[in-house]
């Protein structure tokens, strides 16, 4: 972390810069406009790398989708290979069959429980328990070893079970190309059903484990926390199930895409994934790479949206696991029936662990999810269609066009941290305005800017495949709106 | 029939005359690695991985480099097949064979099963010492069951040579020269429109790496067959139709 105080020898302006924001996923920067009076005027959250997928994917065939999307991201593979084979089956026109339908949802529950535990135990909890205060060297997964190794350990143990399941179905931890139009490559075995359903016990004890912690924090030294870091009313979109449940696949038990208000009230419900160009448009802004996608209706300052953990509690009416309501109850209890404080995005996450495991538990439970038949065989008999999943961050969308060969035409991938964009440069904004003065600009009130990010537990080697233009651009404004200094490069 | 003696690294090996190099070494159980080579289909000696190094052949004593694959073994000659030499031209053919094309292991049909990558495996690329060209190059997937892709294409002529001598339909060739070169279907069709296919998907069996494959697999799916067209030739020659 740098303080760049570019214009201390131009009073009145002055620019902060984060570079780079750290535990996070990907590359990105924060810069921090300060007005004449040394107030924070607005925080900015700069996405600084490129990737390009959409582009490169053209005139590959649609077969191997999955295989490349899901080298997107190291972290959440899952998510693009889940969201790609359903892009797929719809090429195909296909049903898959029941089994592969319960396998995918088995993997993706696995996926947003390690996801999940890598945010919560190794990216944030060094923030919460060893404080903002602490040495910038020590605040990280290391640090956390050092002063609380039975929690660093149970993170990694429950991340590890989460890449277990993945494993086991998949034949590999990371880019397991195992879900294919049609279904999916290779059926569960019994065997491989009850190693998982052995893990299962220790990874409930760590769930908890971790939510009785961070209640107890909520309850004592955060309490600041959830009023300034991103509480802000917004909608909320996401998954929800036909009958109102928590939902996180886009088969055949969901609901389609539901669009709530802060205040409760639905926007739109029973959105399908097909239609999305008609309900989403995507701003942009030349200093990030990051589109800024908004609820078309409504315009871009009130159409836009959270997504991910805390919107899918927020959207359901319930969860439909004991345990796992249990928690959402109280999680409504203590934010209100739909949650605003984005700092709540940390329990959403560990609450929605718990319901991944009490899923993963029915279906194991289910004798269907040994069957044999999990791939249906087809041409392509679609042109173009739209797959969605929810991704540990939130919905996430393929777009394909095809010719009539199956080779791709286009490409648009609509990722979870993308769509969370607005909310992420309102939440640093927010927490700069709160804890920066002009003569406060220490090291630990600036990592609770940073940490404001961290609450999405963004994915930027996701989000940034959208083509754009280079955008080194460095503009230096003074209080009254003139430019001083523009650097511009590409 | 007439014999000749040779010796190949440290064994002396006798074999019929016209025998080739590669069959030699085979018959000594010495491996030569190769890559367009296939038992069954005429040797063209494309892809110069089978090199060695000759002497003592026509009365010359220089070690000379010749494709094992069509040198036919003579009286004295004395074959290396190993030397520090030939191993840092066996890792530049491969290299040279990654850079020309676009070949992505990672999500390519035949990872895990392919020649191509067995090889760089065997002979130690860990890296490419040579810039990646990247051209661009298209993917054909008009017959409905199979699939070209010329990023992934080595133009070993495997393909061209199975279609013609064993199946007898030449669909393939080898059109355009230099690094223009590709194999073409039919006269330059797509592969659906070329009524000569008969489908019987040989070509795809022999395709050591993902180039030809069937349009069902995706990622790491791709097995390749060659042993189908040995037990074919066998059966054929032998006239062993049944197992």
């Amino acid at each position: 972390m740098a303080t760049n105080r570019s214009a201390d020898a131009k009073p009145p302006t002055r620019r902060i810069t984060i570079d780079p924001v750290t535990r996070i996923e990907g590359h990105a920067k924060i810069s921090i406009h300060l007005d004449a009076s040394g107030a924070v005027e607005t925080a900015r959250f700069h996405v600084t790398e490129y990737r390009g997928f959409e582009k490169f994917c053209e005139g590959r065939p649609f077969t191997e989708m999955a295989a490349i999307t899901a080298r997107i991201c190291g972290i959440c593979p899952v998510s693009h290979l889940l969201a790609a084979a359903a892009t797929g089956d719809k090429i195909l026109a296909v049903r898959i069959p029941p089994a592969a339908e319960k396998l995918r949802r088995l993997m993706n529950l696995a996926q947003i429980t390690q996801s999940h535990a890598l945010s919560f135990f190794h990216l944030s909890s060094p923030d919460f328990l060893l404080g903002w205060d602490s040495d910038p060297a020590r605040r990280n997964i290391f640090g956390l070893i050092a002063a609380n190794p039975e929690l660093a350990r149970s993170g990694i143990r429950l991340r590890q079970f989460g890449q277990g399941v993945i494993e086991a179905l998949g034949g590999r931890k990371i880019h397991a190309a195992w879900a294919v139009p049609g279904g999916v490559r290779s059926p569960l075995s019994p065997e491989t059903r009850d190693q998982i359903r052995a893990g299962l016990p220790e990874a409930f004890a760590i769930a908890e484990q971790g939510l009785a912690l961070f209640k107890q924090l909520l309850d004592s030294q955060l309490r600041e926390e959830l009023n300034v870091f991103g509480n802000f009313p917004s909608l909320f979109l996401g998954l929800v199930g036909r009958d109102g449940r928590w939902e996180h696949s886009g088969g055949s038990g969901c609901g389609g895409i539901r669009v709530m208000a802060s205040d409760g009230s639905l926007v739109a419900d029973g959105l399908q994934e097909d239609d999305y160009a008609g309900f989403l448009a995507e701003a942009v802004e030349p200093w990030s790479y990051l589109k800024f996608p908004y609820f078309k209706a409504l315009g871009p300052e009130a159409g836009s949206y959270r997504v991910g953990p805390l919107a899918r509690l927020n959207l359901c009416d319930r969860i439909g696991t004991e345990r796992a309501d249990r928690e959402l109850l109280e999680l409504r209890q203590r934010g209100g029936r739909v949650v605003t404080a984005s700092f709540l995005y940390h329990l959403a996450r560990l609450i929605e662990i718990v319901a991944c495991l009490e899923q993963m538990e029915q279906l194991l439970d289910d004798p269907q999810i040994t069957a044999t038949h999990v791939r249906a065989r087809a041409s392509v008999n679609c042109h173009e269609a739209v797959g969605v999943s929810e991704a540990p961050r939130g919905t996430l969308l393929h777009h394909y066009r095809v010719d009539a060969d199956g080779l791709i035409e286009r490409v648009n991938l609509i990722i979870a941290t993308g769509q969370n964009n607005s909310a992420m440069n309102r939440t640093i904004t927010q927490i700069a305005q709160h804890v920066l003065t002009g003569h406060n600009l220490s090291e630990p009130l600036l990592n609770r800017v940073e940490a404001g990010i961290r609450c999405f537990d963004p994915c930027l080697s996701c989000s940034t495949h959208a083509a754009g233009q280079m955008p080194l651009q460095v503009q230096l404004f003074s209080a009254a709106g003139e430019l001083l200094e523009e650097r511009q490069r590409g | 029939m007439s014999v000749c003696t040779l010796r190949i690294n440290d064994h002396d090996i006798a074999v019929p005359a016209g025998t080739t190099l590669l069959q030699a070494a085979q018959q000594a159980t010495i491996p030569i690695p190769t890559l367009c080579f296939l038992e069954g289909l005429s040797a063209v000696a494309a892809c110069r991985l089978c090199l060695v190094e000759v002497s003592g052949a026509d009365g010359r004593e220089e070690p000379r480099l010749l494709a094992a694959c069509v040198t036919a073994a003579t009286e004295g000659m004395r074959v290396q097949t190993h030397t520090p030499r030939l191993q840092e031209i066996r890792r530049t053919v491969i290299e040279l064979l990654f850079t020309e094309g676009n070949h992505v292991c990672a999500i390519c049909v035949a990872n895990g099963h392919c020649e191509l990558q067995n090889l760089a495996v065997e002979v130690g690329m860990d890296h490419s010492r040579l810039p990646y060209r990247f051209p661009e190059r298209h993917v054909d997937l008009s017959h409905p069951q199979y699939g070209l892709d010329h990023n992934r294409c080595i133009l070993c002529t495997r393909c061209v040579r199975v279609c013609d001598e064993v199946e007898g339909a030449h669909v393939w060739d080898v059109g355009w020269r230099g690094e223009h070169c590709q194999i073409i279907s039919g006269l330059h069709e797509p592969w659906g429109d070329v009524q000569a296919c008969t489908h019987c998907g040989k070509c795809v069996d022999v395709c050591p790496t993902g180039a030809l494959f069937h349009k069902v697999d995706t990622s790491s799916e791709k097995h390749g067959h060659p042993e189908r067209l040995q037990r074919l030739m066998h059966a054929r020659t032998h006239q062993q139709w049944t197992p």
